[in-house]
């Protein structure tokens, strides 16, 4: 009996130790590597309209890249319900990519967490040096002060896309450039089962972005300066009724969206359901769904009056991926190659077709191919009227919390039930509370 | 385990009432007695590795400060002693308002849930305790839900309980016309059917197939004789049927009643990460809690706090029915 005791004391002992140093394992190697110089893991972030096409857009240019450097590169491309969560785990276990995209609204919670490789200006130099890309998208890359936890890869905007034939059938001339103007076109648009547009109801990111945009042209915010949460002030509050009121009180949006969360308003768009779409970069999306670029037309998404800008006349967030170096990798030179080259001006002129998104990179973003109308406006919004979501460690907190508020809120919406501005505030009171107090 | 060492012990008790006591007895004994114990180890070995080592450290970091700060090392992570299990029980407060009204809807669920798995998968089995033409077939139909894998099953739920296309509005509305506009089933109040629902629809078959079970053990001759002695069928389930089940009903609300609890699969594949307030489980709700806050001690506090309440259940649940068998025998 006793030797059992004993051998089974030891079989605890070492498994407890076995799992602790399974647990140390990330925290041990510090700063990276260059143990294994031939192979790269790549986790990319799903931008096509699905996995299989981001592979057909990706596997080509990592070819290339074998072909250059002569290493290989694995690619996984994780979708988004996924993303933040592996890039979570990853961080605990230390087990994880060697490069990664990030939503670069997540830049400055992954920042905080030391996970991601400092782009320092030593290591920026290594690729050819910060000044390469715009200042809109830096602004996206962390926090202030402090070194940026990635590089700008993919920059988007949001826009308006409207359907011109629905448009022509409803008699409106011209595209909606105030908040009241969409509202009476969405009201014109709405009828026989068709609707004036379509929103993401379920989806806390897509919620968030609108929500943010729509507090900026209150003149608020939902963080205090020195970066704590104040997501029930009365800009906030009359933000996110405005946004969740065109399903609740101007009823320009069918009630069955407050389910929506995987994308179905590009697609009932892309059919024809709805004749307005408040999306960033959405053309490559809608081509795959079989709309004809001569449908629709793109124009700057509506203020509340007067003309997009800065400051209160904002009209969308900085959207977009940045590129990350995992800390713990095992290719530290190789990944900034990797890096050096996906933000080449070649690569980004490639990329960025294929996704309709605009190159964050100067060079590459003065090429003729991103001087098309569409493209205009994206680079447009960008470059004069456009929005960083706040660079602070409790950004990703935030995204979720108020975000599934308003998911929330579009349940009541759609159920009929009054929204009014005691009950946004409960939800966003409710919301501030989930966030961390420390 | 437990059930098998005892018995392996007594038998070697048994087998050597005070004989002659040579070395070579005692190495002969040793080895019939820690045989069986040999043959468990890997298993025994696994057991700590998959289960309890990964429970020790939750507990563990249930009284770590385990934030996003930290999360890349947690062992330096500060300890924040009790204060995860203060946040997590302080019923005024949001977060603990929070678990509470969850951990009460988790329980209304549960009750719901186990009591019709336990109604329907009875009464199937009952019914198809005689043989009739088909039974095979219908019980090979029954099972299927069982069958499925849990993820191909309920995402095709949640086809059906979407608003615009889902069946089940196309058959309660569109069809048979007894709401008045199309109801939502993933958001809102009436989450919590669907996700009865679905759980019920889950869960009955395995009930079905363990009173089944133990219906084969009930002899013939018993319902023969009640019959003799006058009693219908209402009388033979009551006083024959329902007590002869005793024993396997025990165990069967046992084990769906810690399903059901700790269920994670079904509701956040119907209502993903963020599960609607009427639909609010408990299990998805420390998941979501701990990615909310990114605070996974917290998270670590309130699955301990999960843990406890569901060994105190067992441990009252099994000592009252096994004094019951006591006084029984």
């Amino acid at each position: 009996m006793r030797s059992i005791r004993a051998a089974a004391t030891g079989a605890v002992m070492l498994s407890l130790a076995l799992a602790a140093s399974a647990c140390g394992g990330g925290s041990s190697t510090g700063g990276g590597s260059n143990d294994s110089p031939k192979e790269l893991t790549y986790w990319a972030s799903n931008q096509g309209a699905s996995i299989e096409a981001d592979k057909k857009v990706l596997q080509p240019e990592l070819d290339k890249f074998e072909k250059q450097t002569g290493i290989k590169v694995k690619l996984e491309v994780v979708p988004w319900s996924d993303l933040l969560n592996r890039i979570l785990t990853a961080t605990t276990s230390g087990q994880g990519p060697d490069v990664l995209n990030i939503g670069n609204t997540w830049s400055a919670s992954l920042q905080a967490t030391g996970g991601l490789l400092p782009w320092d200006d030593q290591q920026f130099e290594k690729i050819g040096g910060k000044d390469r890309f715009v200042d809109s998208a830096l602004g996206s890359t962390g926090a202030e002060g402090q070194p940026p936890a990635a590089v700008p890869l993919y920059s988007m905007a949001y826009a308006l896309y409207y359907n011109k034939q629905m448009f022509a059938d409803a008699g409106i001339d011209a595209p909606p450039a105030t908040w009241d103007e969409f509202v009476a076109a969405g009201k014109k648009l709405s009828k026989d089962g068709k609707w004036g547009t379509a929103m993401e109801g379920s989806n806390p990111s897509e919620n968030v972005h609108h929500a943010y945009v729509f507090a900026k042209q209150h003149g608020a915010d939902f963080f205090t300066p020195d970066g704590k949460p104040d997501f029930t002030n009365d800009g906030a509050v009359a933000a996110v009724k405005q946004y969740v009121d065109l399903m609740a009180k101007d009823k320009i949006i069918a009630p069955g969206n407050a389910e929506y969360a995987q994308n179905q308003s590009v697609s009932d768009f892309a059919k024809g359901k709805t004749g307005m779409l408040l999306w960033q970069s959405a053309s490559a999306n809608l081509t795959s769904q079989g709309m004809s670029e001569d449908a629709y037309g793109i124009a700057p998404v509506p203020v509340q009056s007067g003309t997009p800008g800065a400051g209160t006349q904002v009209n969308s967030m900085v959207a977009g991926i940045n590129l990350a170096v995992f800390k713990n990798t095992d290719n530290l030179d190789g990944a900034t190659e990797f890096v050096k080259f996906m933000t080449s001006d070649a690569e980004q002129k490639i990329l960025n077709t294929a996704y309709s998104s605009i190159p964050p990179v100067k060079a590459a973003q003065a090429d003729p191919a991103f001087n098309t109308p569409a493209n205009a406006v994206l680079k447009d919004t960008l470059a004069k009227s456009a929005v960083a979501l706040p660079q602070v460690p409790d950004e990703s907190q935030f995204e979720t919390a108020v975000g599934t508020a308003v998911k929330e809120l579009f349940a009541d919406a759609a159920a009929g039930r009054p929204v009014t501005t005691d009950s946004v505030k409960a939800a966003l009171t409710k919301a501030q509370q989930q966030m961390p107090t420390k | 385990m437990t059930a098998t060492a005892p018995a392996a012990e007594a038998t070697v008790r048994k087998s050597s009432p005070g004989t002659a006591r040579g070395p070579r007895r005692r190495t002969g004994r040793l080895r019939r007695v820690g045989l069986p114990y040999l043959l468990l180890l890997p298993a025994l070995l696994l057991e700590l590795l998959v289960h309890l080592v990964p429970m020790v450290i939750g507990i563990v970091m249930s009284f770590k400060e385990l934030t996003q700060f930290y999360i890349r090392d947690w062992s330096t992570a500060p300890w924040a002693g009790l204060d995860n299990y203060s946040v997590s029980v302080d019923f005024d407060a949001p977060v603990g308002k929070a678990l509470l009204h969850s951990f009460l809807v988790t329980v209304a669920f549960t009750v719901l849930s186990v009591g019709l798995c336990w109604l329907i998968g009875t009464a199937a089995a009952v019914f198809m305790q005689d043989t009739f033409r088909g039974r095979g077939l219908l019980r090979a139909l029954f099972l299927v839900p069982y069958a499925l894998p849990v993820y191909a099953a309920v995402i095709t739920w949640v086809f059906m309980f979407q608003h615009d296309n889902g069946l089940v509005n196309h058959v309660l509305h569109d069809q048979l016309g007894l709401t008045d506009k199309p109801s939502f089933w993933l958001i809102g109040d009436n989450s919590f059917v669907a996700l009865l629902t679905v759980s019920v629809w889950k869960g009955w078959p395995f009930a079905f197939l363990i009173v089944m079970a133990g219906l084969q053990n009930i002899p013939r001759e018993l319902y023969e004789a009640a019959a003799l002695d006058g009693a219908g069928m209402v009388q033979q389930l009551r006083r024959i049927t329902l007590p002869s089940l005793r024993p396997v009903n025990q165990v069967l609300v046992l084990v769906l009643f810690l399903w059901t609890f700790n269920d994670f699969n079904t509701p956040y594949v119907l209502f993903g990460k963020s599960a609607p307030e009427a639909a609010d489980l408990i299990s998805v709700h420390i998941y979501q809690a701990s990615f909310v806050t990114w605070n996974f001690g917290t998270g670590s506090a309130m699955s301990v706090l999960l843990l406890l309440f569901l060994l105190v259940v067992t441990g009252v649940y099994l000592a009252l029915t096994s004094r019951g068998r006591r006084t029984a025998q």
